[in-house]
């Protein structure tokens, strides 16, 4: 057999446990068809059985108020699962419930899914799971998420509802006569005119109808605006009823008389307490100090503070590996391969690009995995419930917080994740505004730019310094943020309405899904898009090549050179293998030539197109401190932020002839002598403000809705970005540093 | 019992959620979290800027601006 499931369920359920647990590494991260909500999906056999399982948004309804909703809804009803597995948090079984009872009434195949029973347990919840079962209808099972006990129960039991072909359970729950005869009505109208039955069930139509939901509405008006308009008149008729008798409205009834029934359900013995219900549970006296007045923003720092200090201290030796590991491919191809411009390709352009970048996955990892436990443990939560007041200030949203944080908030993220994190966001101005901002976060792919300078010039500061990169950043995009939202897009707040999830210890499985899930997007990222742009680039750094009499010129330079040399020397540096020792004399003339042959490569870069566009931009940059070869730099990382250190380091190591001394390339810069640390800082400014990569631009387009803010995010940021990093040089300069 | 706007609520004070004055969005939302009249409720705290404020029902915590909780009226206990 072959079937389609669906995991639905509220955010923090255990929603993606269970499916972790079911599906293991056998899943499938993409994206519902024209919309950034992700979609998973994973495939679990049982018994011969294959079931390919479905993860849908988590939601607490299915309005059309947010985006996630909308997506779940359209999911059930245009692909149709096989059976809808609704995981049911037991230790918060009301609210759960609400919207068990929409996936009922939509006439959804349902299995519950009675997860974490263990915890409600402990609390003194015990629930009568087959007296739940009986009274909605559908099969209950109690599961243990977690340990992943209760799942092949529950597949069985999900089986069960697949093979009772046509056997739906038909709920009709009373919303009060007024509304009930209005629907009545509503649905044998539906029913004649058959209007829109082909796609939903028409009780279910009727309802939303009188819920006043806009997608429903619109939808109707574009099928049958004749039906549409009756039906309205209908709701109409009810809605100024009930304002004359009870002073409500449609909506509002239907969900007190919802959680009526739920109520009802649950007082007819499926659930009962033992001991005081209100009693403070573990995650309560853990609140009690972490979201404490005058503790809680402390923890807060502390917290932040030492993500920093995990990731970078733990992070340093795999970092060394690998940076070994691509060095010693380096030494590989040149040594057995012949010269040419292929080889100077694959080492400059490919190696040190892609390696430059892949360099710093296990502190991507690292950092990752840190967030994901915070996430996972429901401390990020807090942290929006801390901040918003903060947010508020500036415009935004509590919520904009995952955005920001996701983005690189706390260093390392990615905007195109945080630019689509910010769906959750409703109100269309909140969202623009965090947007627009989340760019000024420290993404992981400008860290390797930060890592680099901050090891070249303040290596004995080197947490503090990132810490206040990050400081900088969030300032930054706050002020930004305030600035949007008091010009460009003014306009009111949206309501802050969100669930503190009870502190969990993440499973250690999920933390690693989560990481690689990531991580594994940042990899494809750097061997797709930005091998290509290194061997781009190479390309735009080789060509055109030096004219001929400049290249006979300096050959004459070392011609002149060399007929100065004693016999002897000439000789042995002609002999002299790789790896032999120099006596003083030729040592000496060595380095004379590989400064000739440093000039060289200098004048060959400078003479190529990326030169030449470096060079041209060096009259503007030299108010901020910054030379051609970043000015080069900089424009690659318009394509993606990773390119600007491997294209720096292309810059750099091209100019570089002796391969047998691998010297990282922050050792280049700290002894350049048109770097000190005041370059670096105005550098730091730079690429903080500056324009969003190539990537995240599109992502703004889509999720802003029109081009005219993908260019304003790239004009904008890099005047910005611009001003600041001058103001820094100039007045550090000043400052006589 | 008296019947008081959920904003004036003390940390730690218990009532019975009244009405709910909100329509449109933020209606439906506060309603979709279980904030319908008959709703036992208990202010746990607030943030450390005194807004947003957390509240306790039906065994989980629920947080919202002092603005939203304008529009929630409590029959609080004592």
């Amino acid at each position: 057999m072959e079937a389609m499931i669906a995991l639905a369920g509220n955010p923090n359920c255990g929603k993606t446990t269970l499916f972790n647990s079911l599906t293991g590494a056998r899943q499938h991260v993409g994206n519902y068809p024209g919309v950034t909500v992700e979609k998973k999906e994973g495939i679990y056999r049982l018994n011969g059985h294959r079931f390919n399982i479905v993860d849908l948004p988590g939601t607490y309804s299915l309005t059309a108020y947010s985006l996630e909703e909308v997506v779940a809804r359209d999911f059930l009803i245009n692909e149709k699962p096989g059976v809808v597995i609704n995981i049911v948090d037991a230790s918060n079984l009301e609210r759960n419930l609400y919207l068990t009872l929409q996936f009922i009434e939509m006439g959804m195949p349902v299995c519950i899914a009675l997860n974490m029973i263990d915890m409600a347990f402990s609390r003194g919840i015990k629930i009568d799971h087959e007296a739940l079962s009986r009274l909605l209808g559908v099969p209950v099972v109690p599961t243990m998420a977690r340990s992943g006990q209760g799942k092949e129960d529950l597949i069985r039991a999900a089986r069960q509802v697949l093979e009772r072909e046509g056997g739906r359970t038909e709920l009709k729950i009373s919303y009060g006569p007024d509304i009930d005869v209005g629907l009545d009505r509503m649905e044998a109208m539906i029913r004649e005119a058959d209007f829109m039955t082909d796609t939903y069930p028409s009780r279910w139509l009727a309802l939303k109808y009188m819920e006043n939901d806009e997608q429903i509405l619109c939808l109707g008006k574009q099928r049958d605006a004749q039906t549409a308009e009756m039906l309205e008149s209908i709701v109409q008729e009810v809605a100024n009823h009930l304002q004359l008798t009870v002073d409500s409205f449609p909506e509002a009834i239907i969900a007190d008389y919802r959680y009526g029934y739920i109520r009802s359900v649950l007082k007819q013995g499926v659930i009962s307490y033992s001991g005081d219900r209100n009693r403070l549970f573990v995650s309560d006296k853990i609140d009690k100090v972490v979201v404490n007045r005058f503790a809680g923003p402390l923890i807060m720092m502390g917290v932040l503070l030492g993500l920093y200090h995990f990731t970078f201290t733990y992070s340093e030796i795999p970092v060394a590996w690998t940076e070994a590991m691509f060095g010693w491919m380096g030494d590989m191809v040149d040594r057995y391969m012949p010269g040419g411009l292929l080889k100077s390709m694959i080492i400059s352009g490919v190696i040190d690009g892609v390696g430059g970048v892949l360099g710093f996955v296990p502190l991507i990892m690292f950092m990752f995995f840190g967030i994901a436990f915070l996430e996972d443990s429901g401390y990020l939560a807090r942290v929006a419930f801390m901040l918003d007041r903060v947010f508020r200030i500036f415009g935004l949203h509590g919520s904009s917080v995952m955005a920001f944080i996701v983005s690189g908030g706390i260093a390392g993220g990615c905007a195109v994740p945080g630019v689509m994190a910010t769906r959750t966001l409703k109100s269309p101005r909140e969202r623009l505004a965090t947007l627009l901002t989340v760019p000024f976060m420290n993404c992981g792919a400008k860290l390797p730019v930060f890592a680099l300078l901050v090891a070249a010039f303040f290596a004995e500061k080197e947490a503090l310094m990132m810490f206040a990169i990050t400081i900088i950043s969030w300032i930054g995009a706050l002020l930004v943020a305030k600035l949007l939202r008091t010009t460009v897009i003014r306009g009111e707040s949206t309501p802050f309405v969100m669930e503190l999830p009870p502190y969990r210890l993440p499973t250690f499985k999920g933390l690693l899904i989560h990481t690689w899930e990531r991580t594994w997007q940042y990899i494809k990222k750097a061997g797709t898009v930005i091998l290509g742009i290194s061997i781009i680039l190479f390309a735009l750094m080789t060509f055109p090549g030096l004219p001929t009499d400049q290249t006979t010129a300096f050959e004459a330079q070392r011609e002149a050179l060399r007929a100065t040399l004693p016999a002897s020397i000439a000789g042995e540096l002609e002999s002299a293998a790789d790896r032999t020792e120099l006596s003083a004399g030729a040592q000496a003339a060595q380095v004379r030539l590989l400064e000739i042959d440093a000039a060289e490569a200098e004048a060959a870069l400078r003479h190529s197109v990326a030169g030449r566009v470096g060079t041209g931009l060096e009259t503007l940059s030299r108010w901020a401190g910054l030379d051609w070869r970043t000015n080069i730099a900089l424009v690659g990382g318009f394509a993606a932020k990773e390119v600007i250190v491997a294209t720096l380091g292309t810059a750099y190591s091209l100019g570089e002839v002796d391969p047998e001394e691998s010297r990282s390339l922050s050792e280049i810069l700290a002894r350049s002598p048109q770097w000190r640390p005041l370059t670096a800082l105005s550098l730091i400014v730079f690429v903080m403000f500056y324009a969003p990569c190539f990537v995240s631009v599109v992502c703004i387009v889509r999720e802003a809705g029109s081009w005219k803010w993908g260019l304003f995010s790239m004009i904008f940021n890099t005047i910005l970005a611009f001003t600041l990093s001058v103001a820094v040089f100039q007045v550090g300069r000043l400052a006589g540093f | 019992m008296p019947r008081v706007n959920m904003r004036q609520m003390r940390s730690k004070q218990s009532g019975t959620i009244a009405a709910i004055t909100a329509a449109g969005e933020l209606g439906r939302r506060i309603r979709d979290m279980g904030l319908v009249p008959g709703t036992r409720i208990t202010v746990q705290g607030r943030a450390p800027l005194y807004d947003p404020v957390a509240l306790r029902l039906m065994g989980f915590t629920l947080t919202l601006r002092n603005s939203e909780a304008d529009f929630i009226d409590v029959e609080v206990d004592d």
